[in-house]
């Protein structure tokens, strides 16, 4: 019998590395086994429709293809432990399975603030459909809630419950929200925005400890204040996912380094033949940029890592791999779009438009452009597009 | 054969991915809204499971 290949993690990162295998011709056994319950859906809503209406799980889900009608999902399960030199997996069930090719597409996992008070009812993180619906409880029109950090999952989670009619204060350590990677201007317009909305900024604040005894009533900040609430989500980052495959040799520092094949690389910089990594876990160097690995959280890196491990693995591939990154957001009415890796920026300036409504920004390194972000103005970001294509 | 195509405009927010991925099927016109021909040939059927893919509000769907 043919060692099927295993995919670990059944989201979209999962879903897309079945597909392209379908795709790109391959017809042999295929199983993704994945910790949620739920078989894959999309994330993006979850800071947005889910938190704001009755939303199912039927109305995110990804539509299931006939090309992927014979996998076998196992799902529920946790894989707990891999070992790469016999090429196995074994899961929470005490189970072992045998793969030929692994495809590691685990992502990643909220941190949490580390407070004495731990198990405070009221403390929310929106990564999961499950987390989402929790939260959606707890949004009440009127109910004080305090975000902690101004990220972009932050700062959607607070322009959604402040439609929903919350009194919303968003808590963060930077200057304004989202400044890393939209740049000064654009995040004091944003916070500007917020701020017309109703919604509190406290930035250049931590929090260092929680009040209540059995659900959450207020946070203590740095300065000793305190700002009374009933909902607390923290969204101040992530931890990759990547315990179950410690003890081998891997690169794990920061998510599964790879090579430009997706191939996880060992500690000697050999990569192995047939271990993959794909998705929001994936440290790879994009050539459209540099040779620095990076880890990139954007919609579309699924997708595209998920299609060149099908291409690679069909002997299908033409030239490097150089996905060009692209995400949105949407906050209110604001609809932003982007391209490239603006965090690399040294320079940001305005390219199009009116900051106060639609506008384009241009990011630079060394004079290059390297993303480029819009407010609306639609065709004139995507005009941009093409200054990332590999030359 | 052709396949029916239909976006869920409730759903669109015009953010024009599917234009790469399908360029003979969806366009955004002057106002950047998005337009579509809501019929195509089976040939299609690639480009439009792309364009899905690739929709940030998943708002496209074959009709069966
Ligand atoms: C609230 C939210 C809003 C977002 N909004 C946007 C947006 O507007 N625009 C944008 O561009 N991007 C957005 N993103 C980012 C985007 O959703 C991610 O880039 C994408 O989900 C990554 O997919 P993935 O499959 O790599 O990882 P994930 O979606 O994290 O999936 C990993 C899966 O693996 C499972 N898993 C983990 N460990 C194990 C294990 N040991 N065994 C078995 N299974 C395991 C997990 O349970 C999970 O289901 C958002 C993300 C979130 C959370």
């Amino acid at each position: 019998m043919t060692k099927p290949v295993i995919i670990v993690g059944a989201s979209m990162g999962g879903l897309r590395a079945a597909e392209a295998l379908r795709r790109f011709g391959y017809a042999g056994p295929i199983t993704v086994i994945g910790e949620e319950h739920h078989a894959p859906y999309n994330r993006p809503p979850l800071s947005k429709e889910v938190l704001a209406a009755e939303v199912s799980h039927e109305a995110v889900a990804f539509p299931q293809r006939e090309s992927t009608a014979d996998v076998n999902w196992v799902l529920g399960t946790r894989v707990e432990s891999a070992d790469l030199e016999h090429g196995t997996v074994t899961d929470s069930e005490g189970e072992t399975h045998a793969y030929g090719t692994l495809i590691i597409a685990t992502g990643l996992r909220p941190k949490r603030l580390e407070v004495q008070n731990a198990e405070l009812i009221g403390r929310h993180a929106v990564r999961t459909l499950d987390d989402a619906i929790g939260l959606r409880k707890d949004l009440k029109p009127g109910a004080r809630v305090v975000v902690l950090g101004a990220g972009f999952i932050g700062c959607e989670v607070a322009a959604t419950a402040r439609k929903l009619g919350c009194e919303v204060t968003v808590v963060a350590p930077g200057s304004h929200p989202i400044t890393r990677p939209l740049g000064v201007e654009l995040a004091k317009e944003l916070q500007r925005r917020h701020e017309a909305m109703g919604v509190k900024f406290v930035m250049k604040t931590s929090v260092t400890d929680l009040v209540g005894t059995t659900a959450v009533e207020g946070v203590v900040l740095d300065s000793g204040e305190i700002i009374l609430c009933d909902v607390l989500v923290e969204a101040i980052g992530s931890h990759t996912n990547t315990e179950w495959l410690e003890g081998n040799d891997l690169e794990l520092s920061n998510g599964v380094l790879t090579d430009n094949d997706m191939r996880a690389v060992k500690t000697s910089g050999e990569a192995w033949p047939n271990v993959f990594a794909i998705g929001d876990v994936a440290r790879f160097a994009n050539p459209l940029f540099d040779d620095e690995a990076r880890r990139v959280e954007h919609w579309n890196i699924p997708t595209d890592t998920a299609k060149r491990v099908a291409q690679v693995f069909a002997g299908q591939t033409q030239g490097p791999f150089a996905p060009i990154p692209s995400f949105w957001s949407d906050q209110y009415d604001i609809h932003i779009l982007a391209y490239g890796l603006l965090a690399l920026a040294d320079e940001v300036k305005l390219v199009a438009g009116d900051i106060q409504g639609e506008c384009v920004f241009g990011y630079y390194r060394e004079g290059k452009m390297v993303g480029v972000c819009g407010i609306g103005m639609r065709t004139t970001v995507m005009g941009y597009r093409k200054e990332f294509e590999l030359k | 054969m052709t396949i029916k195509i239909e976006v869920d405009m409730t759903k669109c927010q015009h953010y024009g991915q599917c234009v790469f991925e399908a360029p003979d099927i969806f366009r955004l016109n002057a106002d950047d809204k998005l337009e579509y021909t809501a019929e195509a040939d089976d040939s299609e059927l690639a480009n439009v499971e792309a364009a899905i893919d690739v929709c940030p509000m998943q708002a496209i769907f074959i009709v069966k």
